[in-house]
């Protein structure tokens, strides 16, 4: 039976980890582009053998440094919580969120020690071939890293490839490919590390127009935005093309998600797409929780539709549909995925009931339910809905979802202009004389990463109250420890992480102004 | 063994001659990541940070069996 938990507890875990998280993705973004980048001009030193392109590499190998020597370790915080304050959660995703997270360890170990070091230290003293192969197994090594930190967020979102084992009460991995290629951690993947490559290509671009604002180092800033004007919009065209992919794998698999970003009370056939909009507090209600209407809106007739079904007439369901059920279209309702999540919990309940009495024979019948495939697709998925005591609770912030992901997007369109700018401009020979442009890309630098935080903020707002997505509500996921800890803590992290940001701004600033070595 | 020799003493050269050489801003990064280490290590997993099920339970069968408690809902 649960135990009593602090409702203020919940609300204080999910804070901390919300604050380390979004502390920690300040630092990783950066380091998954700007590897990249250093080594592209590495690449375009090797093969030039211009003295001007080494320069370049090394002080963008420099900022590269600073992010990644403050920003490491800043994820280990994340595990510690799952281990104290998330303990149930923790033990139920088994070897599933272990695994994963085990091999970006040991790989980022590696990469740590090895070729990061012969990055900096071996300049002159390794030859520049090897040199380089670091370079490019730093970047790479470093995107690797991050896939297996979104393989095991991508698999709270859609649960596969796993069996729940009534016995050590742990979903176990029966397919790791199954796991691995999950159409929600292909496309996170790609779309979070192509918004970290749009982060460091605008960081790039955004200080090599600070250098042309002061008229210094003027062929190191053309170079420098050459490749940052480049990257950055194949990255955002790339980022654009992801987003669209990984909407759709939302709609499918996140339903409630898809339906509260798009702030679709109802279900439409020809559903247009909101561009930009304005909520209000609307005419409907379910149950509690009120359904938002529009103040203003800007939007493209049947794209919606045609976005998500390839077909202008096809229905989108709304989130009224996702509650009650629409029988037409062959939706279940809320009420229905309670009853088949009871009947899953109450063959858990056998299960600790034929223990107790040593009923073996029931113990291992009970083992095979819980194996059948029919039981897991049809009854234990919706595990969590038995914790669900009304239907509204399976609605997550409207608001926030929509504001976070139009928010997203505009931004994201923003950046393609911004790159495809910089690039005729150069190309035509006046990114010098356009310093309203080159004021503009400066004072881009933090957008991605905002828009890259918004992105977060959409993915675990948007699927609550699932921590993991139709199996485990966050309530059920939290350990019963003391509030007054998780509060301290929570300051605790905020004064630190608030200390490395400000330490690696200073450094980095102290060594931009300083400027390229001669 | 000699070869192996040698290639382990290049690449303690090869580190030592590193941090040796390091530049300001590089020592500044390393005392960063020091402090922060031992912040991580020493004191929030010392103090704050326990393994919750670990430290109740003895072996994996006991913390199943609280979990499995755990996980069933109340009045069950």
């Amino acid at each position: 039976m649960i135990e009593n938990i602090d409702p203020g507890l919940i609300d204080w875990s999910r804070a901390q980890f919300a604050l380390t998280a979004i502390y920690h993705w300040l630092f990783v973004p950066l380091t998954l582009g700007l590897s990249l980048i250093v080594a592209f001009m590495e690449t375009m030193y090797f093969r030039t053998g211009n003295e001007e392109w080494k320069r370049i590499t090394r002080f963008w190998m420099t900022l590269f440094g600073i992010n990644f020597a403050i920003g490491i370790a800043t994820g280990i915080i994340l595990e510690f919580e799952f281990g104290t304050n998330w303990s149930n959660y923790s033990w139920f995703v088994g070897d599933i969120f272990g695994a994963p997270l085990a091999i970006e360890g040991i790989l980022a170990f590696f990469l740590e020690s090895t070729f990061v070091a012969v990055m900096f230290f071996g300049w002159n003293k390794v030859n520049g071939k090897f040199h380089l192969l670091s370079t490019w197994l730093v970047a790479i090594g470093a995107n690797l890293s991050a896939l297996w930190i979104l393989v095991a967020n991508a698999w709270m979102e859609n649960p596969v490839g796993m069996v729940f084992n009534p016995e050590t009460a742990r979903n176990e991995m029966v397919n790791f490919w199954d796991v691995l290629f999950n159409p929600v951690a292909v496309d996170k993947f790609l779309h979070t590390t192509s918004s970290g490559f749009v982060f460091a290509s605008m960081f790039v671009a955004g200080i090599s127009c600070w250098f042309l604002i002061k008229k210094r180092e003027e062929q190191f800033a053309r170079k420098s935005i050459l490749i940052a004007g480049i990257f950055g919009l194949a990255s955002s065209l790339f980022l654009a093309f992801t987003g669209d992919s990984s909407a759709r794998t939302i709609a499918e698999v996140q339903p409630m998600k898809f339906a509260s970003f798009e702030a679709l009370s109802e279900g439409k056939q020809n559903a247009p797409l909101i561009v930009f909009g304005v909520l209000k507090h609307g005419e409907k209600n379910i149950g509690s929780k009120n359904l938002p209407g529009f103040v203003f809106k800007i939007q493209i007739p049947n794209l919606l539709s045609v976005l998500t079904e390839g077909n202008k007439d096809a229905y989108v369901p709304g989130i009224i549909d996702r509650v009650n059920g629409n029988p037409e279209k062959g939706i279940i309702s809320v009420a229905e995925k309670s009853e088949k999540g009871k009947r899953a919990m109450n063959y858990l309940l056998d299960y600790k009931k034929a223990r107790e009495n040593k009923d073996n024979e029931q113990i291992n019948s009970l083992m095979s339910k819980f194996k059948d495939k029919d039981f897991r697709d049809n009854y234990f998925r919706f595990f969590g809905y038995s914790y669900i005591k009304t239907p509204d609770e399976i609605i997550p912030d409207i608001y926030g979802s929509f504001y976070s992901f139009h928010l997203m997007v505009v931004l994201g369109f923003l950046f393609i202009l911004i790159f495809a700018l910089s690039l005729v401009f150069l190309f035509n020979g006046t990114i010098e004389n356009q310093k309203w442009f080159n004021w503009i890309v400066l004072y881009s630098i933090p957008l991605p990463l905002v828009a890259s935080e918004l992105g977060w903020i959409l993915t675990e707002l948007g699927r609550q109250p699932w921590i993991i997505q139709d199996l485990m509500p966050v309530s059920v996921a939290v350990s019963n420890i003391g509030k007054g800890s998780v509060q301290t803590t929570f300051w605790l992290f905020t004064i630190l992480f608030t200390s490395l940001l400000i330490a690696e701004v200073s450094i980095m600033v102290r060594q931009i102004k300083a400027g390229p070595t001669h | 063994m000699n070869s192996i020799q040698e290639m382990i003493k290049s690449v303690v050269r090869f580190y030592a001659d590193g941090f040796r050489n390091m530049s300001g801003w590089g020592r500044k990064a390393w005392l960063i990541i020091f402090i922060k280490l031992f912040i991580i290590f020493a004191f929030l997993r010392i103090f704050f940070f326990h393994d919750f099920l670990g430290e109740k339970f003895k072996d994996d069968a006991h913390k199943s069996e609280y979990v499995r408690n755990n996980i069933l809902k109340p009045g069950n």
